[in-house]
């Protein structure tokens, strides 16, 4: 019987999988490391690269705790294998800010308590960065009530629809609303 | 600095990714990696398990099984809290549920292990397992106590001759459904042994608990056991104990002499971790035509785990919520074949309250009576099943004040009677009550010689605030400023705390907290009064000032750095410590609670029923408060889950083989930024002086309690249709939505 949730049993596992020798740029610096090119984005900053900033939730994709900006866009870093991401330019959540120069969408997530265990917030946080990339560029979501519009307006249902690819089980929601908003009217983008 | 809206001191490391969960420490270099092999049978044994193919894989250092897994110690019920017992792993070809640890595969990356973990091969006969509650729930068992060693049943009066005399009845039958904890942190262990030692790096809401029980099952002296803790990300209930990822990272580890870390994935979370167990409750409310309640009970089934009993107290909130002479509650076990039930946030409190106060509306409706009003009339004087008076009770302070922020007074008089458009606009309400506990809390704090302050506990910060309360607490306690006070936490050579559960963590470590530092304050002062070099020299400590890092009586100052230099150079140091509340007179001789009301507006899509939460709001009293930002983010979340439990969150059990057919983020709903519109949660002033010195009471909880309640009576007063199935779902409210253009 084979379990889902391990895959489908009878591949041949037991060959030895060459290491791929891949150049990432990772927050503005350039990292070669060798993976197993079964290795996700998502471990290979976390395990090779030790950026643990981005988490690991689902591994699925369904929470988002693992987003990262990959050329300015946000992408689960979970359903994208390493060796796909040559040269791009990725940015984590440690590329944003550190904690002595904090990144306003950072800021603005401690000042309106976006957050409790902090476990999301990473995911969080990236996501909002893209998420207003998103709006500047006049994409329309689902909550957009004029798309022939050029400027969209950035209401809270927006913010809403926008992010919910990124699961707060604190559920700091409204906290969060208030941050990216904050943030977006400081024209700090 | 108490009751300041301080930014959370750890806020700045969780928000640039420099705060270090138990998978992510690198002091011991780098680990190997173990994957849990689960049982893909829900009730059999092991008839053959070949491990050949996967321990010849790249990479693979050990597959442990039944077969090999060193010998442990076994569950002891004789220790007090299940959290502190042993919980081994592996002993036996038997297989209790489904998903259960059969194998552990140990390799040099993850990639590997998790191939590898595939190339077991096993083996089971299957035996005819009890995997469907609704087939096994009228054969039940009688617990001998209910969670948190409350009293199975009650009786007070005579129920029935109360009930049947009433002039107005509510007898209705209310289910819920298995429900997860799900922190976005699965849970995850980092075992590292250090010559006779082992550290553990886990995801744990309680340390104290997480080390004995380490030790317990990998038979250690506890001293040799370090656990390391101290960013947890979300518990609710999950992290109260460890689980299989912990013991089997251990027991690898000490096995291969080698760092291994062990992770769950999010679909063995729900498989291996435990859960909110099903229930089914029945509620019978008699009344006289005034709305006073004359007799309510409430009787509760629910599932547990054959060989892990877990009765949720489902019940217990009722026998203080409302006035009535005669009463009744009572719990009952069916057994079955599947995980353990386990405390999910508001253990009993939740889903008793979601049934308790959906007939409380359902009450109101028979009697024509504003269900406010209703609640205010049956507000009982004493606590009516224990006799004794309630601490600090303001749960009508709470309605009247919620109403009247919310604007209950347009609430829909009539149910489905309003329609904006394509929604059908409804409100609803509930109250809100939960008991507030005290557990033993050790803390250590100690003034450096340059005027700075370290507070030390075992205590975790599970996104509670923790390491923000004790900042301010340490800080008012000495007259420090924020900044010269640094908090640890979360090690297990720390003095021992309760931990985080049960909303009793930021009282016990708080209170703990103040009284070493007003310890302090009496060292400081006998220092600096007994040495003739201090301008405090000889003067009256009765009239001493702490502020700012100055001691000052009358006109004289000293910092406190100063004091510590010269007096005690290596620093000056005192505990402070909180006991049991059954040593504590006052968790007898009253009743001491939580309160809170909520009010909620929903929109109901008139064609496809919809559901959308547009608005909600809860008033609480917690006694006095630590940090208003904290506490009302911790409100928020708790009303959050309770619009979970009302509209989404169920776990669904496949009756062939026990498995929860939607364990994963997909399958299982939890509320999402688009579920959550404009929710607020605002806090009384008050002060409970009976609950502890500081006046403070847990908020971790009663944002859940009754929450649900108060959306599913707004769907009830948008369309006229109850649902007592939860969670309210389209299927369950569409057959009965009002015909369009009527």
């Amino acid at each position: 019987m084979s379990d889902p949730d391990t895959g489908p049993a009878g591949r041949s596992h037991g060959e030895t999988a060459p290491l791929s020798a891949i150049r990432l740029n990772v927050n503005d610096q350039v990292r070669r490391l060798e993976v197993d090119p079964r290795t996700s984005l998502l471990d290979a900053l976390r395990e090779h690269l030790r950026l643990s900033g981005t988490k690991k939730g689902c591994d699925h994709g369904q929470c988002g705790a693992c987003t990262v900006l990959v050329n300015g866009r946000r992408v689960n870093s979970c359903l994208s294998l390493a060796v796909m991401h040559e040269d791009d330019e990725i940015v984590t959540i440690e590329g944003l800010g550190d904690p002595d120069h904090l990144h306003p969408m950072q800021r603005a997530f401690v000042e309106n308590d976006g957050f409790q265990c902090g476990y999301c917030t990473p995911g969080q946080i990236c996501s909002a960065v893209g998420m207003l990339a998103e709006v500047a560029a006049g994409w329309p979501s689902h909550a957009t009530t004029d798309v022939a519009s050029p400027q969209m307006a950035l209401t809270d249902e927006e913010i809403r629809e926008r992010m919910s690819g990124n699961i707060c089980r604190c559920a700091a929601y409204p906290n969060i609303v208030a941050a990216i908003r904050g943030t977006a009217e400081g024209g700090t983008q | 600095m108490i009751g300041h809206a301080v930014d959370r001191v750890d806020g700045p490391l969780k928000a640039t990714g420099r705060a270090a969960y138990a998978y992510e420490h690198w002091e011991a270099g780098r680990p190997l990696y173990g994957f849990i092999v689960g049982a893909t049978i829900g009730k059999g044994r092991i008839t053959r398990i070949d491990t050949e193919d996967a321990e010849g894989a790249p990479g693979v250092h050990l597959v442990m099984t039944h077969l090999n897994a060193p010998v442990q110690g076994p569950r002891d019920e004789s220790v007090s809290f299940e959290y502190w017992r042993a919980q081994p792993e592996l002993t036996g070809p038997d297989v209790h549920h489904y998903g259960e640890p059969v194998a552990l595969v140990v390799a040099g990356t993850l990639e590997q292990a998790r191939a590898a973990a595939d190339l077991v091969e096993v083996e089971y006969s299957t035996g005819r397992g009890r995997f469907d509650f609704g087939e096994y729930e009228d054969d039940v068992y009688i617990p001998k106590v209910v969670n948190a060693g409350l009293p199975t049943d009650t009786e007070v009066g005579d129920f029935q001759a109360g009930f049947d005399n009433a002039e107005v009845k509510v007898d209705q039958h209310y289910t819920t459904p298995y429900e997860f904890s799900l922190p976005i942190e699965p849970n995850a262990c980092l075992a590292e042994p250090r010559g006779e030692d082992l550290v553990v790096y886990v995801s744990s809401q309680i340390v104290n608990a997480a080390r004995a029980s380490v030790a317990a099952t990998l038979r250690m002296n506890p001293e040799r056991v370090h656990v390391v803790a101290p960013f947890v990300g979300g518990g609710f209930g999950s992290k109260l104990g460890i689980h299989s990822e912990t013991i089997l990272a251990a027991l690898a580890a000490r096995t291969l002499n080698r760092p291994v870390k062990v992770a769950m994935t999010r679909q063995q979370v729900f498989q291996l971790v435990g859960m909110r167990p099903i229930s089914s409750q029945r509620v019978r409310l008699g009344a006289e035509r005034d709305g006073r309640l004359t007799a309510i009970a409430h009787d509760v089934t629910m599932h547990t785990n054959p060989d892990i009993e877990y009765a949720e107290q489902t019940a217990a909130t009722t026998r203080s919520l409302y006035a009535a002479p005669h009463r009744l509650t009572s719990h009952r076990l069916a057994a079955l074949d599947l995980p353990r039930g386990t405390d999910v946030r508001a253990p009993g409190e939740a889903p008793g309250m979601l049934a308790v106060e959906s007939a409380m509306d359902e009450l109101a409706d028979a009697l024509g009576m504003d269900p406010v009003e209703l609640r205010i009339r049956n507000e009982p004087t004493v606590d009516p099943e224990r006799n004794v008076p309630y601490s600090d009770r303001h749960l009508v302070d709470c309605l009247r004040e919620g109403a009247r922020r919310f604007g209950w007074e347009n609430r829909p008089a009539t149910p489905a009677s309003v329609r904006e458009g394509r929604w059908l606009i409804g409100y609803g309400m509930s109250a809100a009550i939960r008991g507030h506990f005290q557990g033993p809390t050790a803390v250590r704090v100690r003034l450096e010689a340059d005027g700075t302050a370290v507070v030390r506990t075992d205590m975790t910060d599970i996104g509670t605030g923790t390491y923000t309360i004790l900042t301010q607490v340490a800080a008012e306690g000495l007259g420090l400023p924020l900044d010269r006070v640094r908090i640890e936490l979360g090690l297990s050579d720390l003095p021992a705390s309760w931990g985080s559960g049960g909303s009793w963590g930021a009282t016990n470590s708080c209170t703990a907290t103040h009284r070493a530092c007003m310890a302090l304050r009496e060292k400081l002062l006998e220092a600096a009064r007994g040495d003739a070099r201090s301008p405090l020299h000889g003067l009256s400590p009765a009239e001493a000032v702490f502020s700012d890092g100055d001691v000052g009586i009358g006109g004289a100052t000293e910092t406190l750095g100063e004091i510590v230099a010269r007096s005690h150079p290596e620093g000056l140091e005192a505990e402070g410590q909180v006991r049991y509340m059954g040593d504590e007179p006052n968790y007898s001789d009253y009743s001491i609670n939580t309160y809170g009301a909520h009010f909620a507006e929903v929109g109901v899509d008139a064609d496809t029923a919809e559901i959308r939460l547009r608005r909600m709001l809860g008033v609480f009293s917690v006694g006095r408060v630590f940090n208003p930002k904290t506490t009302r983010s911790q409100l928020i979340g708790g009303m959050v889950w309770g619009v979970g439990a009302a509209l989404e969150e169920e776990a669904v059990v496949d009756p062939r083989s026990g498995a929860f057919v939607n364990r994963d983020l997909a399958g299982y709903l939890v509320p999402v930024h688009a579920d959550i519109t404009d929710v607020d949660a605002v806090v009384l002033d008050g002060y409970d002086d009976k609950a502890n010195v500081l006046g403070a009471k847990g908020v971790g909880e009663v944002g859940i309690c009754g929450a649900g309640a108060s959306v599913v009576n707004a769907v009830f007063n948008a369309t006229g249709v109850r649902v007592r199935d939860f969670p309210v779902t389209i299927e369950k409210v569409l057959p009965g939505l009002p015909p369009l253009d009527a």
